[in-house]
């Protein structure tokens, strides 16, 4: 797939909560396809502290609306200021990178999406495809809290969704392998979240022989597997997650 | 038309702007932003004899206008490289230089033997000065001693251009590159990285796996340029500048202090698009100032 170096327009800035926005950008020639699971590596300009630019997965694709969204949740300067982006604002993004998630052949398979906070912020765009081809899916996302449960309303216009929270404020109280979901049967689950709760999520689909698609955020420079920093620890050795990911097979890593 | 072209020994250059290994993978990653062969060359990613799997998990570390890599020379060795990679690289119409990299002087000249029997790679960087690998590659840049018998037996092996790149971490680089050139070295290029650190206060641990790194990036450069600068007059062979060049202002400064080519690093990771718009930011600069080569420019610092 071709990477592209595009100047994008911001169209809409949505805040979610205090340290989380969406961002929605478009361009005036059509925007290049992407695969849900893909990552954009996005410029952070008027930030002297900040020289890389920052992966942010592609949280929503749309080709007929032309229009590209991603979920950023502060946790630095670089972040901060993509926050800080009012519409009509440009920032120079490079995409789409990565591999994406495994789309499945047919739809007669039960799948199971398993995301955590704002690590589902990919799996909206697995979602849209999803229904789009007509597969049945279940979305399972956990958080913190209930304030930290993203675009609630979108995930749920798209099919089945269910919650835990830690604190019990929405959903089932505890952590997303504890849901009564994961006692129905499914035959391949995606997962994007914190490090544990995949760690978590690829014990259960090892013990129950499930297929199971992690997406890992390790730190990142190029996006390009040239600086070889973001490596995983395979079965095949250190490999780039921003080249040969950031989707891998559970099969594929040590966890 | 201004002449751009420069010479490294037996190296013909179209114009003077390389990429530092490590930056620029196998040069093809980055085909999609940069023509290739719109550059002077690219220097493939440290090769070494024998497959290198590199250090653990993290490798990396944001600075305040730089960065720290402990990367640690992850390579599938030179056998890989000559069967899988050299055969998309050779009909190239640029320069691909390989940088070679080994734990003892015999992996060293091994590895370039094996390179010199590659027709099209013109070159090799020879790596006497990688700050992230227990054994050899830094060891033997940080004296003139053990810098020079590793040159000259590499040297005694290797027909062809051979560049040296040097380390920073010393006392004194000029020492360390008359010594390589004293040894048979073609040119030399610098500056490899700082050996520099990252603490993560909050959780009280370092940030790299391996606790220290290498430091590069646009806040290592008014480093990078003093030691180019006092390379190139302490020797007679060209000096290639590397460290921190971001823009072709950067470049040109570079060259200004006695470069003959510079070599673009970091600013890979920043802008995958930069190495063509430092090209065209030269021969632009060099119409601007009214100079008909590539000639008036290097060394021209005026003191």
């Amino acid at each position: 797939m071709k990477k592209n170096l595009i100047d994008l327009t911001v169209k809409e800035v949505r805040k979610l909560n205090a340290s989380c926005v969406l961002l929605v950008m478009t361009d005036d020639k059509p925007l290049p396809p992407c695969r849900p699971g893909q990552f954009a590596e996005l410029r952070v300009d008027e930030t002297p502290t900040v020289m890389l630019r920052r992966p942010i997965s592609i949280h929503s694709y749309d080709a007929a609306s032309n229009e590209i969204g991603f979920l950023v949740q502060v946790v630095g300067d670089g972040t901060r200021w993509l926050a800080s982006l009012t519409e009509g604002s440009k920032v120079n993004v490079l995409f789409p990178l990565g591999n994406g998630f495994t789309l499945p052949v047919d739809n007669s398979r039960r799948l199971l999406l398993v995301g955590g906070g704002v690590g589902s912020a990919p799996l909206y765009a697995l979602a849209q495809e999803l229904r789009n081809s007509g597969c049945d899916f279940t979305i399972l996302i956990g958080a913190r809290s209930a304030k930290d449960i993203y675009r609630k309303t979108e995930f749920e216009a798209l099919g089945r969704v269910e919650y835990t929270t830690e604190d019990g404020t929405l959903g089932e109280k505890g952590y997303v392998t504890n849901h009564t979901l994961l006692n129905e049967k499914f035959d391949y689950i995606y997962t994007c979240g914190p490090k544990p709760m995949m760690m978590a999520v690829a014990r259960y689909a090892r013990e129950k022989s499930i297929p199971c698609e992690a997406s890992l955020e390790n730190r990142m420079a190029c996006g390009l597997g040239a600086c070889l920093c973001c490596v995983e620890d395979t079965t095949s050795g250190h490999r780039c997650v921003c080249t040969d990911g950031p989707v891998f097979s559970i099969d594929e890593l040590k966890w | 038309m201004v002449k751009t072209d420069v010479k490294i020994g037996g190296l013909n250059l179209k114009n003077p702007v390389l990429t530092a290994s490590g930056t620029f993978g196998y040069g093809l990653e980055f085909a999609d932003f940069v023509d290739l062969e719109k550059l002077g060359g690219f220097i493939v990613k440290g090769t070494t004899l024998n497959a290198r799997e590199g250090n653990p998990y993290p490798r990396s570390a944001e600075t305040p206008q730089g960065m720290l890599n402990a990367v640690g020379l992850q390579n599938k060795g030179v056998d890989y490289f000559a069967q899988n990679i050299y055969p998309q690289l050779k009909n190239l119409d640029t320069n691909v230089i390989v940088n070679v990299s080994g734990a003892c002087i015999e992996d060293y000249v091994v590895c370039a033997e094996k390179v010199a029997a590659l027709d099209n790679i013109p070159a090799i960087e020879l790596n006497i000065s990688c700050p992230n690998v227990k054994q050899g590659g830094m060891a033997f840049g940080v004296q003139p001693k053990s810098a020079a018998e590793v040159v000259a037996a590499v040297r005694k092996a290797y027909p062809k251009t051979l560049i040296v790149k040097l380390s920073p971490n010393v006392t004194d680089i000029t020492e360390i590159a008359r010594a390589v050139e004293a040894a048979g070295a073609d040119s030399v290029s610098l500056i490899n990285t700082l050996l520099g650190m990252a603490i993560d206060a909050e959780k009280r641990r370092p940030v790299l796996s391996t606790i220290t790194g290498g430091m590069s990036g646009p806040a290592v450069k008014p480093i990078a340029l003093r030691m180019v600068w006092q390379v190139a007059k302490a020797v007679k062979i060209p000096v290639v500048g590397i460290g921190g060049i971001t823009t072709g202002a950067d470049a040109v400064e570079f060259l200004l202090a006695g470069a003959t080519a510079i070599e673009v690093g970091t600013a890979n990771f920043m802008n995958p698009a930069v190495t063509g718009e430092i090209v065209d930011y030269i021969e632009n600069y060099l119409v601007r100032h009214g100079m008909n080569s590539i000639d008036e420019l290097i060394g021209a610092l005026e003191i």
